[in-house]
């Protein structure tokens, strides 16, 4: 098959949006803590760590769902250190975040080893299955690539329609963007800064836990070790590149899920000729690109990064 | 709440913090332990004589703590001026990649002459790797956090590439190896039939060469300007730019040594797994030394020393190594969270 | 009885023994007042006086370490602005509390509606801004983003923003600081229409003209204590001066002389537009030898990007930077120094100095590479800390030592060692940006005398200054910059300040800047 023949194929695109699902959840989470001026360098560790309380729970007789969930209050739970520990007591966030990462990846380690001390091979659980969507999978090339994946895909679209809406028509939106913008102004109207921060640090890290869970329990069907794989990482260069707005963090993450599902196909096709680890290579180059090419436009939140105590200005 | 500065700490303070830190430290790895079904009394008894025991368990954990010690300045050097190198790792590989493709006969050298033109094209890689990021940083302004971190998969894929390609050994019976480095090239032992090795003493001198740098170089003060403010340094006519990227060329090279002396001093050849995450642990070892270069020794000695512990205790105890890793992750957030209450106090109102 | 006040009109604030503490510092000291309905009080102080700190307690952004706050009768419960928000006190500070990523109406509603609602009421609120703008004379356009709006549409948003929570009490930090005459005319017209509707005023400031022209009642601070109460109708100037600084100022003698030659000249000098900032378009200036230029202009006219080219931060787009007649090349912060120019930047904390470093470390900053403080790349510290030494003794610093770190020294103190800095080896040309504000008077006047003797000894002296009263008391040649370009000079004593205020409005009826055409 010719290289370009692929893209309109209908499996290359479910494919795309197969891998695009995590990282959409990741982007998503990585956004709302950036909007509200909190850079979360945890997110790798705290998708490790999604990644296996919800497989776990699955594991141990949990239902799916629970699974999500679980993943979702292991990832608040991090979120939680993070945000305690950067956000009113002002520490380096870069110091805490790479902390976070190693104690979130640690720890789940040293659980899963405790858990499971006799495994060579790790267990399988029965993942998310397909949900054809009555009618709109029908569609031909769009509704196999859209409408006939894993209920926890639907859910990252869902997500990002929430944190736009969140983010651009509530009141409690405004109050993270201007508190990742102009702390004091959301200080001078009565709000806590402290809150709106906390609260979009432990909601954000949730939503990359889930992320995480996405590999465990809907894009593979067992937890191993170093599976997230710099997943986060890239999740925080696809925020910079969407300019911080859900949409654009969207098509970003699909995009460069659409390169990574292409370059997998390119992988097959090359035969061997090119050493496969230039094609693995392939994502992690491109997030750097990505970065270069935004960075010179890229209107960061002006209060990111910056700690905020009560009374100052 | 609020924090407020405190005058001039003491010394009392200024040691009672970092103990603090050191006990939570054990309280939570003790909660883990009890987790896992067993005493954490008997647990830590074993981690110490697992990490300084006798004299084995001390070689043993001096000889972990070299390449923390490379990785440790590496780190300290570049947060000091606020270049945040989460890179370290990839540097590292590219110094053993360099070592072995120099090493392996490439080069027929006495080793007096070898072992420094090594040692030196080892740190060139490893400056050169840094100095991307760096450049980026500087003229684009593009986070050097995430493509350092970045460059930490790419090189590791890289690496892989190698292992399997050009530098793959044709007898390595198929595993992902390279060659084993000739004997010029290699550091010698310290002790006759012990792992400890030159790479020990080379570490020291490398803490001792920063600590001059960094207390009474003019490079040294323009690096710790640059880090505290760089609006302030260039302000005072402080070459921001090119201060960051010296501070990258050191950082970098300094982290190729730890690649450099684990292949050329303890392992022989590449693999994958030669490090595991040294690069990542150079992080909460430059932290814990409050990123004092002389003070990386001690805080990568003891960071050696729980991973040597604790891999001894995991064999007897049945506690998963990783408690290691967990205790080394905690002990860095309770570090960072100790030396700001040594330094401010919080008023609740 | 308060004056200008209906004597049976209800108090609606009241605040009683407020005393607050920082360390040894004892910012408020058992400081009582009340304020009547419809009523402006000002509070009139120097710089350092206690008058934000107390603004900052009753809106609940400080806690108090004793005393209270009442408002209409009921109890604030300390430290928590929400309370002081919906009980009726709208604060608008010195420094505005606005999201320049959001639009003027979105930073109004901000936190009027629970954070919980699915949809911000858009429609709402323009309608209410609408009225409250026409209502009070503060045009606003609702729609458009912060970022762009200028000084004075800002502060409209802010008040709009506490008359939007339907605020009985206002607050006004050092309002006038940002705007120009004309503006400040506007809004003194707003702040009658307020009180005429029963709203309550507390107006915060150090200028005695603006105090006298809006205030029913005069608070003077000093020191953190409340030192004097006077009705505005009969107050005399002298009397509220005298209080304000509490021990006679001696004004800096600058005795006339002839000026030098041309110390540094700018020809034709544009630099790149930043953000917000004014950009300089050919710009000519010349600072001769023993001279002080004063540069007087509304904040965010050019001050900054001149400032930037004289002390090397900013590389001129085009033109010339010469210094004693030889053009620059390479200009940057280093050369500048080089040059032999001595810089006093405008934000002493964030770039003067590195706040966590010790004093002997910043004192060398400028000069750590010179033979005197380095051989070879090696410091000698032995070196620096005799210098820190001597500055700290030259410029009566107070500190507990070489080693402490900057952060930990008074504003007063920091400046003094920023100035020892500045004019050590005796530079040609010194670059004073605002060098006076924010110091107590004692530290004012210090700094005066410094850069008048500075001058003395033959330095061309650039005093870049909002405080007219300073720029007409030190200046040889007064230029007033608006829009980025200067006016023509005017020597000691040639204009009045309503003269320079209409310039520095810019709208004047002279040739502004070398483009006369």
């Amino acid at each position: 098959m010719d290289a370009l023949e692929i893209l309109f194929t209908a499996t290359f695109w479910a494919a795309a949006i197969r891998i695009a699902s995590p990282l959409i959840f990741a982007t998503m989470g990585e956004l709302i803590c950036e909007r509200a001026g909190v850079l979360n360098l945890g997110i790798e560790g705290i998708m490790t760590a999604g990644a296996f309380a919800g497989w776990f729970t699955v594991y141990a007789g949990g239902d799916l769902w629970t699974g999500v969930v679980v993943a979702a209050l292991a990832g608040a739970m991090f979120g939680l250190l993070h945000a305690a520990l950067t956000v009113p007591l002002g520490l380096s966030q870069h110091v805490v975040g790479i902390g976070v990462t190693l104690l979130a990846t640690s720890l789940t380690y040293f659980t899963y080893r405790l858990l499971l001390p006799e495994v060579t091979s790790p267990p399988k659980i029965a993942p998310f299955q397909p949900w054809p969507i009555p009618g709109l999978s029908a569609i031909p090339v769009v509704g196999e690539a859209l409408f006939n994946q894993t209920p926890l895909t639907y859910l990252a679209f869902l997500a990002v329609a929430v944190v736009a809406w969140v983010l651009n028509r509530t009141p409690l939106g405004l109050a993270i963007g201007a508190a990742g913008e102009n702390p004091a102004a959301v200080e001078a109207q009565g709000i806590s800064v402290t809150g709106i921060r906390m609260g979009a640090v432990i909601a954000g890290s949730a939503l990359m836990a889930v992320g995480g869970a996405f590999l465990t329990m809907s894009a593979f069907n067992s937890f191993f070790f170093e599976m997230i794989n710099g997943r986060g990482w890239i999740a925080i260069a696809l925020v910079v590149f969407g300019s911080w707005r859900p949409g654009k963090a969207l098509l970003g993450a699909i995009l460069f899920a659409a390169f990574d599902a292409f370059q997998v196909r390119l992988q097959q096709l090359s035969g061997g000729v090119v050493p496969y680890q230039v094609f693995l290579m392939m994502p992690y180059v491109l997030s750097i690109l990505a970065l270069v090419l935004v960075a010179r436009r890229a209107t960061y939140p002006k209060a990111l990064m910056i700690p905020y105590q009560k009374g100052e200005r | 709440m609020r924090l407020e500065p405190k005058p001039q700490p003491s010394l009392v303070a200024a040691l009672i913090y970092p103990l603090a830190a050191i006990a939570a430290t054990m309280g939570f790895a003790a909660l883990l332990v009890l987790a896992a079904g067993a005493s954490p009394l008997s647990v830590f008894e074993l981690v110490a004589r697992g990490a300084a025991g006798s004299q084995f368990a001390l070689l043993e954990t001096l000889t972990r703590a070299t390449p923390l010690i490379f990785t440790g300045l590496a780190v300290a050097v570049a947060f000091r001026a606020r270049l945040w190198n989460i890179g370290a790792e990839a540097q590292l590989y590219i110094g053993a990649v360099v070592t072995v493709v120099l090493g392996t006969g490439a080069l027929p050298l006495p080793a007096v002459v070898l072992v420094p033109v090594i040692m030196a094209a080892a740190m060139l890689a490893g400056a050169l790797l840094l100095a991307g990021p760096a450049f980026l940083k500087t003229r684009f302004g593009v986070d050097e956090v995430v493509t350092t971190l970045l460059l930490n998969f790419i090189v590791l894929l890289f690496v892989s590439m190698l292992l399997e390609g050009p530098l793959k050994d044709p007898m390595g019976l198929g595993w992902p190896q390279s060659q084993k480095v000739i004997a010029e090239a290699q550091l010698p032992r310290l002790i006759q039939g012990k792992r400890l090795h030159l790479g020990f003493v080379l570490a020291l001198v490398a803490a001792a060469v920063c600590w001059v740098l960094m207390k009474k170089t003019a490079l040294g003060y323009e690096m710790r300007a640059v880090g505290h403010s760089p609006e302030a340094a260039r302000f005072a006519g402080i070459p921001v730019n090119r201060v960051l990227m010296k501070t990258a060329f050191l950082s970098g090279g300094l982290a190729a040594l730890a690649g450099f002396s684990e292949v050329a001093g303890l392992k022989g050849n590449l693999t994958l797994d030669l490090s595991p995450g040294f690069g990542y642990s150079g992080i909460v070892v430059a932290m814990l030394a409050m990123l004092n270069p002389l003070g990386v020794v001690l805080s990568a000695i003891f960071v050696a020393g729980i991973f040597v512990g604790a891999d001894a205790m995991s064999r007897s105890a049945g506690v998963p190594s990783y408690i290691a890793d967990v205790m080394v992750a905690t002990a860095l957030l309770s570090m960072v969270t100790a030396l700001l209450f040594a330094r401010y106090r919080v008023r609740w109102r | 009885m308060q004056p200008g006040a209906r004597p049976e009109a209800e108090t609606v604030l009241r605040l009683s023994g407020i005393t607050k503490r920082f360390g040894a510092l004892t910012a408020n000291d058992g400081i009582s007042l009340a304020l009547a309905r419809g009523e402006v009080v000002a509070l009139l102080g120097e710089n350092g006086a206690g008058k934000t700190t107390l603004m900052n307690i009753l809106f609940g952004h400080y806690v108090a370490d004793e005393g209270s706050v009442e408002a209409f009768g009921r109890l604030l419960p300390p430290g928590d602005p929400r309370a002081a928000l919906a009980a009726g006190i709208g604060m608008v500070h010195q420094h505005f509390t606005l999201a320049d990523n959001m639009t003027a109406l979105e930073n109004i509603a901000l936190g009027t509606e629970s954070l919980w609602r699915p949809t911000l009421d858009r429609s709402g609120a323009r309608q209410r801004i609408a009225r409250l703008s026409a209502d009070f004379g503060l045009a606003v356009a609702p729609d458009a983003m912060v970022g762009v709006l200028s000084v004075g549409e800002r502060q409209r948003v802010e008040i709009l923003k506490a008359l939007y929570r339907e605020a009985r009490i206002l607050i006004l930090d050092e309002p006038t600081a940002v705007l120009t005459p004309a503006e400040t005319d506007a809004l003194f017209a707003t702040l009658r229409k307020l009180t005429a509707t029963g709203l309550s005023i507390i107006f915060i400031s150090h200028k005695l003209n603006e105090v006298l022209a809006v205030a029913d009642r005069v608070l003077v601070l000093r020191g953190g204590r409340l030192v004097g109460e006077r009705p505005t109708k009969g107050a005399s100037r002298q009397e509220l001066a005298a209080l304000m600084v509490g021990q006679e100022v001696e004004a800096p003698r600058v005795a006339a002389r002839p000026p030098g030659p041309p110390a540094l000249a700018l020809e034709g000098v544009s630099t790149a537009r930043r953000g917000t900032g004014v950009a300089l378009r050919g710009l000519t200036l010349t600072l001769h030898a023993g001279e002080i230029t004063g540069l007087a202009g509304v904040s965010g006219n050019g001050q900054a990007a001149l400032a930037g080219v004289i002390s090397g931060m900013e590389t001129p787009t085009a033109g010339v930077v010469s210094v004693a007649g030889q053009a620059m090349r390479g200009w940057s912060p280093r050369a500048a120094i080089a040059a032999g120019i001595g810089r006093i930047p405008e934000d002493r904390h964030a770039v003067g100095s590195i706040a966590d470093m010790s004093v002997t470390e910043n004192v060398i900053s400028e000069r750590y590479r010179s033979p005197r403080f380095s051989r070879s790349g090696l410091l000698d510290w032995a070196a620096a800390r005799a210098f820190a030494e001597t500055l700290i003794r030259d410029y009566d610093v107070r500190c507990p030592s070489p080693d402490t770190r900057i952060r930990l020294l008074s504003g007063g103190n920091m400046q003094k060692l920023i100035l020892g800095r500045a004019l050590d080896g005796n530079p040609s040309v010194i670059l004073a940006n605002q060098p006076a504000r924010g110091l107590d008077v004692g530290a004012v006047a210090y700094v005066h005398k410094r850069l008048v003797a500075a001058r003395d000894r033959g330095a061309a002296v650039l005093l870049i200054s909002e405080d007219l009263d300073e720029i007409m008391a030190l200046s040889d040649r007064i230029l007033v910059i608006s829009g980025g370009a200067l006016s023509r000079p005017s020597l000691r004593g040639e204009r009045s300040i309503r003269d320079l205020g209409a310039l520095m409005a810019g709208h004047a009826g002279e040739p502004e800047g070398v483009d006369a055409a």
